[in-house]
């Protein structure tokens, strides 16, 4: 037990998930101030991106659809690339909708 | 391609991420941001591709093309009318897709990395248990969100005896399940556990009505961040725990201003229906009223606002509904002409879903200066000469201020009664989503135009050449 408390320090004595976790509060802490300068009219199209980019799962997805041969896993996986996909493709090109009809009306008035 | 190469990558891709979020923080430099999250995820899936266990490309490729397809055709074909379903559609695929993930993990740990089949470490278990309990919960919720959204289902809340203690022990049983899980490895366990949790999104989301549905959608965007969060720690990948939390944290957020502008607890949202029981109420005085509110016709309308110096529009459900958005331009166009200011007024949780207003009248060209937010416009209501509402009942209730009774209580609303004339355009004196009755309605300034939004808005056009 002492010795882990000596080497508790380093990075690389650390449990995967203590660092999983320092990176978990840190980034919900960055988030939290990154969202609320989000302006309240952009509130639909910033879930719309936040929605593709939860997508990122697809990593997960990629590794699981990845060996070579043939298994349920692999068909889990396959499925799994195909609902991220939709949601990438979706979830960024909605937001694009969005954003573009938002940019256009600078023009029009005054 | 190194471990350290892939890491460093992932860190740019969560990088892209973050500056993706922080676009939005203004109408100009938002498409860059969008731009950015692009970009991030290219890298993200990329690097992904050279990883040593990645190989059955064909596989990859091909479902990315058809999940692409799919999702690029939705995303041209949707009506932005239609945008709060699609969002809660978009967010079940999420949920899913999770639960696939750790499925597979499940199966296959190997190719993860994780070890062994039939000797995972404790701890990535409990994390895929976690992690698929939560994408479940997501896929059956926001199913059921985009049914009621829909109108598959009823917006009505749907609720029964004992309910909570239901829920309250199926979330005790989730909780043991995935330490049995965990301490198992058992598939069996895994599956039932993940069961219970679709059992529990459809219960959870089943009593809530459809005037907190903003509130909904934005916690399942929530959820879904979280589920990612929860493969992230599964594979060890600070790139999807990263990602998680902010997309957690935004969904979060969002719930969190959604609340605060009904003036409700998050937990009472989740817990309940709004109102529910004193629904036969309402029903009966609202058939009483009837008599005493004074109608009027498109022309009478139209007259009032052109003899108007400042106009406010109050947009809600109503205008979505029936797409009035376009036709409402014209109106505004033609105001202007004549030198009346109009302009928007914007409540927090308008429509179904946050910002849903602002993306239609921006679809309708309507420029962003001349819309406002409730803290900015509602002292205005006071000098304003008419306050135009279409299809807004429960954000423009003045219930919400003097009567303690009443289910929406406390609530902050637009202050549309102060202003010298209220046209108020409904389909009928039905009351609004959240089934309370608008005393508004008898006002002695208040003009009820009946009809279908679009068509009543079509006349006044008409009528102001």
């Amino acid at each position: 037990m002492s010795d882990l408390l000596h080497t508790s320090f380093q990075l690389n004595a650390l449990s995967p998930f203590m660092i999983g976790l320092i990176i978990f509060v840190l980034a919900v802490f960055v988030g939290y101030y990154v969202v609320w300068k989000v302006t309240p009219a952009l509130h639909s199209p910033l879930m719309a991106v936040t929605n593709a980019i939860s997508s990122v799962i697809i990593v997960g997805a990629l590794l699981a659809c990845g060996p070579l041969d043939l298994s349920l896993s692999k068909i889990l996986g396959f499925v799994a690339v195909i609902l991220a996909s939709i949601n990438i493709f979706g979830g960024f090109l909605i937001t694009q909708r969005m954003l573009s009809m938002f940019k256009k009306k600078e023009r029009p008035k005054k | 391609m190194t471990p350290n190469l892939a890491s460093f990558l992932y860190l740019i891709s969560s990088l892209c991420f973050i500056w993706a979020l922080k676009g939005l923080s203004s109408p100009a430099s938002a498409r860059y941001g969008n731009y950015t999250g692009m970009i991030g995820m290219l890298i993200a899936t990329t690097t992904t591709l050279f990883m040593p266990n990645v190989l059955s490309l064909e596989w990859i490729l091909s479902g990315i093309l058809i999940g692409g397809s799919i999702g690029a055709f939705i995303a041209y074909r949707l009506k932005m009318t239609a945008l709060p379903q699609l969002m809660a559609a978009f967010h079940s695929l999420v949920g899913l897709a999770a639960v696939c993930v750790a499925a597979s993990t499940l199966e296959n740990p190997d190719s993860f990395g994780i070890g062994v089949l039939g000797h995972v470490p404790f701890s990535n278990l409990l994390e895929m248990g976690i992690g698929s309990a939560i994408g479940a919960i997501t896929f059956t919720g926001s199913v059921l969100a985009f049914s009621k959204l829909q109108g598959l289902l009823s917006g009505k809340p749907l609720s029964f005896k004992g309910q909570h203690i239901l829920n309250a022990l199926l979330g005790i049983l989730l909780i043991v399940l995935i330490f049995l899980f965990a301490r198992t490895e058992s598939s069996f366990l895994f599956w039932a556990l993940t069961g219970v949790a679709f059992l529990l999104g459809i219960l959870l989301i089943l009593p809530i009505g459809g005037a907190d549905m903003p509130v909904v959608v934005s916690m399942l965007n929530s959820y879904s961040g979280w589920a990612a969060c929860g493969i992230g720690f599964t594979l060890s990948n600070p790139l999807l725990i990263i990602t998680g939390a902010l997309v957690g944290a935004s969904g979060a957020i969002l719930s969190y201003i959604m609340c605060k502008a009904m003036n409700r607890s998050i937990i009472n949202v989740i817990l309940g229906g709004f109102g529910t029981p004193q629904n036969d109420d309402i029903l009966s005085s609202s058939q009483t009223s009837q008599a005493l509110v004074k109608t009027g016709s498109a022309e009478d309308a139209a007259y009032l606002l052109q003899n108007a110096q400042s106009v406010i529009i109050v947009p809600g459900y109503g205008m979505a509904v029936s797409q009035a958005q376009h036709v409402l331009r014209e109106m505004v166009d033609l105001l202007k002409s004549k030198n009346i200011s109009v302009r928007f007024a914007i409540h927090p949780v308008a429509g179904r879903m946050p910002g849903h207003m602002n993306v239609l009248l921006a679809e309708a060209n309507i420029p962003y200066e001349d819309v406002f937010e409730l803290d900015e416009i509602n002292r205005d209501f006071s000098t304003a000469d008419v306050a135009f509402v279409i299809g807004a009942n429960d954000i423009t209730n003045p219930a919400a201020k003097n009567n303690p009774a009443s289910p929406i209580y406390g609530m902050p609303i637009l202050d549309v009664e102060k202003a010298k004339t209220v046209l108020f355009l409904k389909r009928s004196m039905a009351p609004g989503y959240a089934g309370v009755d608008n005393e508004l309605f008898e006002k002695e300034n208040t003009m009820m135009l009946f009809g279908d939004a679009k068509k009543m808005v079509e006349h006044i056009v008409k009528s102001l050449d």
